[in-house]
C-alpha cells in the first residue's frame, strides 16, 4: 500500500532518505581521551581538542573505528581499506575549533543496504555510505534572557553517520528504517540507540512529486530525536510542500527543525548563508588504512544479527514470520525469548510473552530491559501451566500481580490459592456430587441436549472454585455421561 | 582570477573577519598580486599527478579506549572571557 | 661575573661537570643580559624566578651526581609559540595576550626534563607568519648586528626573538618553529646554526599551529655541536601527536664520526640564480671547495619545480592556517571583544585580535578554498608540492646532501620591503622547498659580507639523517673558524 499525498492537483509521491547519527559506546571520544558518560557537570569532560585549545591535536580511538567497521559490515557495506579525514569548516559557539573533523570525499564505508518489513512485505533501503565524525558540543538557549550557554562535554564525541538512499516513501517506512537500524546498532553494541538521551537523531530530507516524475527540492529537517517526530515531520513537510507547488510558489532548498510542540516544521534562521564548508583533508591525521585481514577478524566477531536471528526463529522454533520479527525487533527480547523457550514449547512461550508480557509493558510504559523482570520469572509460571498446575487462563488472571509481586511462582500461586485441582479421583467425585445434585438435567443431556455439557463442566468448575483442571474435566465428564 | 570587493567581503564573512570599507581597496590589491603570482601554477603540468596531503608517510597512531578527562572544569574555563555556572557563554543564538 | 656570551652549551656542560661554574652563575648571567638588551625587545615573557628555581634544582642534581640530563643547567629561550603551563603563552599575537596554558607542549617539556632552564619566552611573528620579525604584537625585534650606517636590522622571522636573543647572548640556545623558513633564515640573518629537523621528529603537541602539514621545532643556537645537543633533546616520538614519527631516535652528535668523504653533495642550479648576490655567491663557492677539500664529490643536480614553490606555499601554509586559526573566536579564551550578537563577536574580536599579515593570509587561505576555487589553487598546489618533492627524491637518488644559499639576501633594514607583502615573502624563496618535501635543512654562517653582515649556507638532507646535515654543517663552520 503506498502512502500519497492527496493535493488539490492529484496525488503526490513523498522521497525521503534519512541521514542518521549514532553516537558510537565507548568510553572516550572519537579523538581525545575525554569520557563520553551522559549527564556529567558542564564543561567537567573536556580534553583539549574537545575546546579548541591551541597546540590541541587529535589522536583517534582504535574502538570508534572498529565500531564503524563492525556496523558497515552489518548493513552489507563495502568498507573501504583506505579512507581520509577532512575538516568541515564553519563556525558556530559549539563548534570549538571553527571546524568538524569528518570525512568528506573518502569514507570508511561505502555502499550498503538493509531490509525493512512493510506491510507489503520486505523492502531494501539503500545505504550511501557510513563516516566516523566528530560531535559538537551543547547550545543551551533557554537558561539565560541574553545568551547562550555553551558545554563541550559532547564535543568530539564519535558518531557515525549512516546516509540512506533516497529509497524511502512514507512516514511508516522511514519508522521502519530508524528502528532496523537501531536494532542492528544495538545488538552489535556500537550504539544504544536511545533517541531521547540523543545518542541517535536523524536528519530527514523530504521532497515530493507527482508519480514518475524528477525529484522535487528537497528540506532538511535536522536532528529529530524521535521515531514519533519523525513520522509527524515527515508528514507536516510533506503536505506543506504540496501546498506551496499547489499554490504556484517555489521550494526553497533549506534547512528546517520540527517543533514537536507544535507538530510544525519552521526555517531555521542563523543558518541561511549556503555554506561553503571547504572541506580539505586534515593534516593532523594520516589516511585511515585499514587491511583485509582486520575486516575478516571483526567479521567473524560479529555476532548474530536480527535478520539472521529472525530467520532462525522461523526454522528452529517454528515461529510464523509475524512472531519471529516481533521476538527479533530488539536483542534483549530475543535474548529474554531463547532464555525461556529453553525445553518449553515455543508456541507456548511466544504468546505469553509476545502477547501477555508485552501487553503488560506497554500499560506500564516500561521496555522489557528497564522492567526487573527476569527470564527465569516468566519460565517458573509457564513451568506450572505445562504441568497442568494451573490453566492458562487463571495465569492470565494472575500474570500482572504475579509479575509486581516479588514472590517466586510456587510461593505466589500458593498465597493465591489457586493450585489447579488435577488429581483425577478429586476430580472425579465433584464430578459425581454435580451429576446426583442435577439428575433432571442429566436425563436431559442423555436425551440429545449436548449443550448441557457445558452446564455440566460450568458447575464443576463452580465447585471447585476455578481450580478443576479442564482438560481433566471433560475427559472425566465425557466418560460418565457416555 | 582575481578578487573584487564582494568576493573580499564574502570571503571576510567566511572567515568572519571584519573588514572596514577603507581596509578593503588595500586589501583587494595586496590580495590581488599574492594570487597573480600564485597563479603561476597553472603553468604547471600536473596531469596524472597524486596530491600531496602530507608529508608524513608512516600509519596512523590509533589509541586505546580508555577514559581520561583530565581537566577540570576551572582549568577549562580559566582563560574564559565570559562564564557562567561552568559553562561558556555567548550572545544569545537564535536557531 | 663572567662572559659566559663567548663559550657555547657543549663548553658549558664540561665546566658544569667540572663543578667549575654553577647553573644558577650561568642563569644569574643571562638574566642580567637579558635586562640589559631589553631594546633588542627579543623577550615577550620573562620568567626569571622559574628560572632560578630550575638552576637551583640543576645544580642540586649536579652535585649529587645524580640524574642528570643532557641539558642540564643550561639556560635557554623557549618561541613564545610553545604552550608553557602556567605561563603566558601569546604566540606574539593580541588575540593570545594574556592567554595561559594549563598544558605543556612535548618539545618544551622535553627540555625541562632534560635540565634545561627556561629564561623567558621569546618574541616572533604573530602566528610564525612572518620573515622579519616585525608582525609581532608585542613589537619588531632588532637584530643585534647592526648595518654599517647604524640602521635597526631586522632578525629574519619568524624566529626572531630566538635568533636575536643568542645572538646577543642573552642565551645559549632557543627554540624556534620552521614552517617555510623560520628557523634558518632567522639564523642566517643574525650568524647563527638553525635547523629544521625532518618532519614528524619533534612533536607539535601543545604547538600553537600556524600550518599543520609543515611546522617543525627546531633550535637556534650559536655551534653545530649545540644543535645537535638541542635536536636530542627536544625531539621523542609521541603518541598524543598523530603526525609523529616512530623512526629510530639516534645519538644526533654522531655527527662528529659522520665521515663526509665519498658522500655526493648536490648543487641544484636552480637556486644559483642569474642575479643572486655576489658575496652570497662568494660564499657558496667558498662552501663548495669546503666540501671538495674533505673528499667529497660535488655533482650538479636539477630541482626543476623550485621556481613554483613559493606560490604553492603561499596556497598551503594560508589554507591549513585559515582553519588552524578558527578556534580564536574570543568564546573560550584569548581575546574578546563583547558585542550584542554572535556574528559581530566573531568578526570584530578576530579583526581587532589579528594583525595585518595573519588577516591577509587568513583571506586567501579562505579563498583558495573556496567553492569554485578549491581545484585551481589548493588541490593544484598538492600536486605541485607531488611534483617538488619527487624532485628531491630523484635527486637523492644521485646524491646524500644538497648545498644551497639560506636566503637570497642578508638582514635588511626595518621598514624595508614593507610596502609589499609579495616582497616579504621571496626571502622565504631557498627555504620553503625543504619545507614542502618535509626534509632535514641546517643553516650554518659562512661568514660575514663586506659589511660585516652574516650570510648562512644551508645543506638539506634525506629524510630522518639530520646527522648527515649536522656533519656537512660542521664542515663549513669549521672552514669559518680557520679563516
Amino acid at each position: 500500500m503506498s502512502f500519497f499525498i492527496d493535493g488539490n492537483t492529484g496525488k503526490w509521491e513523498v522521497v525521503l532518505g534519512l541521514e542518521v547519527h549514532a553516537q558510537i559506546k565507548s568510553n572516550s571520544k572519537l579523538f581525545s581521551t575525554a569520557s563520553t558518560e551522559w549527564g556529567g557537570d558542564p564543561n567537567t569532560q573536556v580534553e583539549l581538542v574537545d575546546c579548541g585549545m591551541p597546540g590541541a591535536l587529535p589522536v583517534i580511538n582504535e574502538f570508534c573505528v572498529n565500531q564503524a567497521i563492525l556496523t558497515g559490515l552489518s548493513i552489507n557495506a563495502q568498507i573501504n581499506e583506505k579512507s581520509i579525514f577532512d575538516r568541515k569548516n564553519y563556525f558556530y559557539p559549539d563548534l570549538p575549533q571553527g571546524y568538524q573533523i569528518s570525512q568528506f570525499e573518502y569514507p570508511i564505508v561505502g555502499n550498503g543496504f538493509l531490509m525493512i518489513e512493510t506491510e507489503d512485505g520486505e523492502k531494501r533501503i539503500g545505504i550511501t555510505r557510513l563516516h566516523l565524525e566528530q560531535d559538537a558540543g551543547k547550545s543551551i538557549h533557554d537558561q539565560d534572557i541574553k545568551n547562550t550557554l555553551i558545554d563541550l562535554n559532547r564535543s568530539g564525541c564519535a558518531l557515525m553517520e549512516i546516509v540512506s538512499e533516497p529509497d524511502l516513501r512514507s512516514p511508516e517506512e522511514a519508522a521502519l528504517y530508524v528502528k532496523k537500524l537501531r536494532s542492528i546498532l544495538r545488538c552489535i553494541g556500537s550504539c544504544d540507540g536511545n533517541m531521547e538521551k540523543g545518542n541517535l537523531r536523524a536528519d530527514v530530507n523530504v521532497s515530493v512529486r507527482k508519480p514518475d516524475s524528477e525529484m522535487g527540492t528537497r528540506c532538511e529537517i535536522k536532528n529529530v530525536n524521535s521515531i514519533k517526530f519523525i513520522q509527524q515531520a515527515i508528514e507536516y513537510e510533506a503536505r506543506r510542500q504540496v501546498e506551496l507547488i499547489e499554490n504556484g510558489k517555489e521550494i526553497i532548498q533549506e534547512t528546517r527543525l520540527f517543533d514537536p510542540n507544535k507538530g510544525e516544521t519552521r526555517s531555521m534562521r542563523g543558518k541561511e548563508e549556503s555554506h561553503d564548508y571547504r572541506y580539505f583533508p586534515d593534516p593532523d591525521l594520516p589516511p585511515l588504512i585499514i587491511s583485509k585481514e582486520k575486516i575478516e577478524e571483526l567479521r567473524k566477531s560479529l555476532p548474530e544479527l536480527p535478520d539472521e536471528k529472525k530467520s532462525r526463529f522461523i526454522s528452529e522454533y517454528n515461529l510464523t514470520n509475524y512472531d519471529a520479527q516481533v521476538l527479533t525487533d530488539d536483542q534483549y527480547v530475543s535474548d529474554f525469548f531463547e532464555e525461556v523457550v529453553k525445553n518449553r514449547d515455543p508456541k507456548l512461550v511466544v504468546s505469553w510473552i509476545s502477547v501477555e508480557l508485552f501487553s503488560f509493558l506497554k500499560k506500564n510504559d516500561i521496555e522489557l530491559s528497564e522492567s526487573k523482570i527476569s527470564p527465569k520469572k516468566i519460565a517458573n509460571l509457564l513451568d506450572f501451566i505445562i504441568s497442568g498446575k494451573i490453566s492458562n487462563r487463571q495465569a492470565k488472571e494472575l500474570f500482572e500481580p504475579y509479575l509486581k509481586s516479588n514472590l517466586e511462582a510456587k510461593d505466589f500461586i500458593e498465597k493465591m490459592g489457586v493450585e489447579q485441582v488435577s488429581d483425577e479421583g478429586e476430580i472425579e467425585g465433584l464430578i459425581n456430587r454435580v451429576l446426583q445434585q442435577n439428575p433432571k438435567m442429566v436425563e436431559d443431556y442423555k436425551n440429545g441436549k449436548d449443550k448441557l455439557f457445558g452446564f455440566f463442566v460450568g458447575q464443576v468448575m463452580k465447585e471447585s472454585k476455578g481450580k478443576a483442571n479442564p482438560q481433566i474435566v471433560n475427559k472425566i465428564l465425557q466418560d460418565k455421561l457416555a | 582570477m582575481s578578487i573584487d570587493n564582494s568576493i573580499v567581503r564574502k570571503v571576510g564573512k567566511l572567515a568572519k573577519i571584519k573588514i572596514k570599507e577603507s581596509e578593503e581597496k588595500k586589501l583587494i590589491d595586496e590580495l590581488n598580486n599574492i594570487l597573480g603570482w600564485v597563479d603561476e601554477l597553472k603553468k604547471v603540468d600536473t596531469e596524472g599527478v597524486e596530491p600531496m596531503l602530507s608529508v608524513f608517510n608512516e600509519s596512523m597512531n590509533m589509541r586505546e579506549d580508555k577514559s581520561d578527562s583530565k581537566f577540570s572544569n576551572d582549568l577549562i574555563t580559566k582563560n574564559s572571557p565570559e562564564k557562567k555556572a561552568g559553562f561558556f557563554v555567548v550572545p544569545k543564538v537564535v536557531e | 661575573m663572567t662572559d659566559f656570551s663567548t663559550i657555547d652549551i657543549t663548553e658549558a656542560k664540561k665546566l658544569l661537570s667540572q663543578k667549575k661554574i654553577t647553573a644558577t652563575e650561568l642563569t644569574e648571567f643571562f638574566i642580567k643580559q637579558i635586562e640589559e638588551k631589553q631594546d633588542l625587545n627579543c623577550f615577550i615573557t620573562k620568567t626569571f624566578d622559574t628560572a632560578l628555581k630550575m638552576a637551583k634544582r640543576s645544580d642540586e642534581k649536579i652535585q649529587n651526581g645524580s640524574d642528570i640530563g643532557l641539558l642540564e643547567g643550561i639556560p635557554i629561550g623557549m618561541k613564545d609559540l610553545f604552550c608553557t603551563d602556567g605561563v603566558k603563552t601569546t604566540a606574539g599575537s593580541k588575540i593570545l595576550e594574556n592567554f595561559v596554558p594549563f598544558y605543556e607542549s612535548t618539545v618544551s617539556q622535553n627540555l625541562w626534563r632534560n635540565g634545561a632552564i627556561m629564561l623567558g619566552k621569546t618574541n616572533m611573528d604573530e602566528f610564525a607568519m612572518g620573515s622579519a620579525n616585525t608582525t609581532s604584537f608585542f613589537g619588531n625585534v632588532l637584530n643585534p648586528i647592526r648595518s654599517d650606517d647604524q640602521k635597526d636590522l631586522v632578525p629574519g622571522g619568524s624566529s626572531g626573538g630566538s635568533a636575536s636573543a643568542v645572538a646577543s647572548g642573552q642565551c645559549f640556545a632557543a627554540t624556534g618553529s620552521d614552517t617555510g623558513g623560520s628557523i634558518r633564515q632567522p639564523a642566517s640573518f643574525c650568524g647563527l646554526v638553525g635547523l629544521k629537523p625532518t618532519y614528524g621528529r619533534c612533536s607539535r603537541f601543545g604547538m600553537v599551529a600556524f600550518a599543520s602539514s609543515l611546522d617543525q621545532a627546531g633550535p637556534i643556537t650559536k655551534t653545530v655541536s649545540d644543535a645537535a645537543l638541542m635536536l636530542q633533546s627536544m625531539c621523542s616520538y609521541d603518541e598524543k601527536d598523530s603526525t609523529s614519527s616512530k623512526k629510530l631516535i639516534p645519538n644526533f652528535s654522531d655527527y662528529k664520526k659522520f665521515d663526509l668523504k665519498g658522500k655526493k653533495i648536490g648543487l641544484p642550479k636552480e637556486y644559483i640564480i642569474d642575479g643572486l648576490n655576489e658575496e652570497i655567491k662568494k660564499k657558496f663557492d667558498h662552501c663548495v671547495n669546503v666540501f671538495r677539500d674533505c673528499g667529497a664529490e660535488l655533482i650538479d643536480i636539477s630541482l626543476p619545480h623550485t621556481n613554483y614553490a613559493l606560490p604553492t606555499y603561499y596556497i598551503i601554509a594560508p589554507a591549513e592556517a585559515s582553519a588552524n586559526l578558527a578556534r580564536y573566536d574570543g568564546v573560550r579564551y584569548g581575546l574578546r571583544e563583547n558585542s550584542e550578537n554572535l556574528d559581530d563577536l566573531y568578526q570584530i574580536t578576530r579583526a581587532s585580535g589579528f594583525g595585518d599579515e595573519v588577516k591577509r593570509r587568513l583571506i586567501i587561505g579562505t579563498y583558495v578554498l573556496s567553492a569554485g576555487y578549491y581545484d585551481a589553487y589548493y588541490l593544484k598546489a598538492l600536486k605541485v608540492r607531488q611534483l617538488i618533492s619527487n624532485d628531491f627524491k630523484y635527486a637523492f637518488e644521485k646524491c646524500d646532501l644538497i648545498l644551497t644559499p639560506t636566503t637570497p639576501n642578508v638582514a635588511f633594514p626595518i621598514g624595508e620591503k614593507q610596502s609589499d607583502p609579495l616582497e616579504m615573502y621571496l626571502n622565504d624563496v631557498l627555504t620553503v622547498p625543504a619545507s614542502l618535501a618535509g626534509l632535514p635543512a641546517i643553516s650554518v654562517s659562512a661568514g660575514n659580507n663586506n659589511k660585516n653582515l652574516p650570510i648562512g649556507m644551508q645543506i638539506i638532507g634525506k629524510p630522518f639523517e639530520e646527522i648527515s646535515v649536522l656533519a656537512a654543517g660542521s664542515a663549513i663552520e669549521s672552514s669559518k673558524e680557520e679563516k
